[in-house]
């Protein structure tokens, strides 16, 4: 008993670190990249390759000095980063990212717990994120930022919805909402869901970007109009947790498009985590490389591609996926 | 340890009520509720309603409250006092009859032979209780008619909110 | 294992604080989010039931109430933001022009 209380501690501990790291080094990939895309050569001071580049902007935001505007609503404030932070680490506790191995004699599961409704874990956990974006917008008392606020609750619920119909169609074909499970149907490369399920893929692609606010939809912090939307008020440390709430989002929506689109841990030679953390960079790459390339859309022209495109695709998608598979049961 | 997280739960969602309606700040009794909403998700899962408890996450807090407060950001509602003339019971009557309500139905419960006969009838859940299989299988038989007229009351649902929500067309251009 | 009556007691205590929200306060959207409260003790109850009785029929009552919530939701917010066009509050007690 106590064992397993351990052993479930430190892989709590294990995924906190490595999901903090990996969001430190975002941000580093994403200078780095963008530079290379505009052809410039971005961070190259701090450390090698400005490999020390994000401790140094974390040391610098530390210390800042932490303002609170006048006309902030005060404890709703303080709260908004916690709300977009703790969602987003959420997440990881149902991904898994290795196959069960056996240490010191104890069978460890490498997912930190194997729900049986682990996908709707998932969307349960999303669904709330959005608070933390528009309580932000609402409680800075800035214009800016409430507009920001205002835009992406709509954005956030209308994209939701497609978001969530995109993995309907692997749940269908899989029968299981257990994400080890999920993993383990995906044991041939050809089993992977992608190829079953290109249409849902590509949804779902979409539809987590719009989910995390990213470029081309990132109009809730759109800063040549917005200047830099709910977050503006912001600084210091709270600001701080609001960058790392938004990439651990990423890395959170790469670990899930991963394990239900491209055979989670599964590959061949290398140890099955490696897999998984290539498959990650494959996804924060592809994120950062569209923002490069596309400019963002306009507000009416994001809500008409949700409501006109997104969701009806969607739902199409997932009732030719159980049309099919009734006609071959 | 289960009467533990009862108790836990129990406390936060009925404070987490209480304070939701005595808050003046929309958006704090909004807060107030999601709080009570999830210890409520909680106690489901307790009852082995997984399937039903993650439900709520997404429908209540998901999507009806952001809703909720898209609506108080929309009005930009901060709050404000509101002053009328005398209400036709005073205070203290409702909150007298609210609390001799909450008495009776405590009584209720208390009196009914069955809930003591029940606990031990309760067995360990099989392990499939309350997954979204065994739910999706009754939805689909037993209840499939009363499924079905739930799709039509949300397109209701969905026509009326569009057409109370839209501005008349004369109505705007008198704004403008 | 916690008894039953434990429930049902919570149940009614939310029942009765969704109640006191109702009648006591002026705020619309206060006395909508009281609603739900009031919908989600009566959901407690009967998950409590079901559970206790071992049926999973409890389940699917849960299902509907809760997509009812969603359409009572959509549409007295609509209903909300009309009023308050037309007459700039959302004090309950304002709306007395049918009173005489």
């Amino acid at each position: 008993m106590t064992a397993l209380i351990v052993i479930i501690f430190i892989k709590v501990l294990v995924v906190i670190l490595a999901v903090l790291t990996g969001c430190a080094y975002s941000t580093w990939l994403e200078r780095k990249l963008m530079a290379r895309f505009q052809h410039r050569i971005g961070p190259n001071v701090a450390g090698p390759y400005g490999l020390l580049q994000p401790i140094a902007d974390a040391i610098k935001l530390a210390f800042k000095e932490d303002i609170v505007p006048n006309n902030a609503e005060r404890l709703t404030y303080a709260l908004a980063p916690i709300v977009s932070f703790v969602p987003a680490l959420l997440t990881y506790a149902v991904v898994p990212f290795g196959p069960t191995v056996s240490i010191m004699g104890h069978q460890v599961d490498m997912v930190i717990s194997d729900m049986n409704v682990g996908v709707l874990f998932i969307f349960a956990v999303t669904s709330l994120g959005v608070y933390g974006i528009v309580l932000a917008g609402w409680s800075s008392g800035s214009k800016y930022s409430l507009l920001g606020g205002i835009r992406s609750s709509a954005q956030m619920i209308s994209y939701e919805v497609a978001y969530g119909l995109s993995i309907m169609g692997v749940i269908v074909l899989a029968g299981t909402l257990s994400l080890k499970e999920l993993v383990d149907q995906q044991a041939n490369f050809f089993d992977w869901f992608i190829f079953r399920q290109p249409v849902g893929f590509a949804l779902y692609v979409i539809c987590a970007i719009a989910e995390t606010n990213r470029a081309p939809f990132d109009l809730p912090e759109a800063e040549s109009e917005l200047v830099a939307g709910y977050h503006t008020e912001y600084s210091s440390l709270r600001f701080a947790m609001f960058f790392i709430g938004e990439y651990a989002n990423m890395i959170a929506v790469s670990a899930v498009a991963a394990t239900l689109f491209l055979g989670g841990w599964h590959g061949p030679l290398l140890p099955p985590i490696v897999w998984f953390l290539i498959k990650i960079f494959f996804f924060m790459s592809f994120y950062i490389w569209l923002r490069a390339t596309l400019p963002r859309l306009r507000y009416d022209q994001l809500m008409n591609l949700g409501w006109k495109v997104l969701f009806p695709l969607a739902l199409l998608n997932v009732m030719a996926t159980a049309f099919i598979v009734r006609m071959l049961d | 340890m289960e009467l533990a997280i009862f108790y836990i739960s129990a406390i936060v969602a009925a404070g987490g009520a209480l304070m939701m309606i005595l808050q003046r700040n929309p958006v704090a009794s909004v807060l107030y509720l999601i709080l009570s909403l999830v210890a409520l998700a909680v106690l489901f899962v307790q009852l082995s309603a997984l399937f039903v408890g993650s439900l709520l996450i997404i429908v209540y807090a998901g999507a009806i409250l952001v809703l909720f407060l898209f609506v108080i950001m929309l009005l930009n509602l901060r709050g404000e006092k509101f002053t009328s003339e005398k209400p036709i019971l005073d205070k203290g009557t409702k909150i007298t009859l609210v609390v001799l309500f909450f008495m009776e139905l405590v009584i209720l419960i208390k009196q009914m032979a069955f809930p003591q006969r029940m606990d031990s009838l309760m067995t360990q859940a099989s392990p499939d209780f309350g997954g979204v299989e065994p739910v999706a299988t009754l939805l689909y038989t037993k209840y499939l008619y009363p499924f079905e007229l739930t799709s039509i009351l949300l397109l209701v649902a969905i026509v009326g909110a569009v057409i109370m929500a839209k501005r008349d067309k004369n109505e705007e251009e008198g704004e403008r | 294992m916690v008894p039953m009556p434990h429930y049902l007691i919570l149940s009614a205590l939310l029942f009765a604080i969704g109640a006191a929200g109702v009648i006591l306060s002026r705020n619309l959207l206060i006395m909508f989010m009281s609603i739900e409260v009031m919908l989600n003790a009566a959901n407690l109850a009967i998950i409590t039931f079901s559970r206790f009785l071992n049926v999973m029929d409890g389940h699917v009552f849960v299902f509907l109430v809760m997509a009812i919530a969603a359409a009572e939701a959509a549409v007295g917010l609509a209903m909300i933001i009309t009023i308050f066009r037309n007459r700039g509050t959302i004090d309950a007690d304002k709306f007395n022009l049918m009173k005489w």
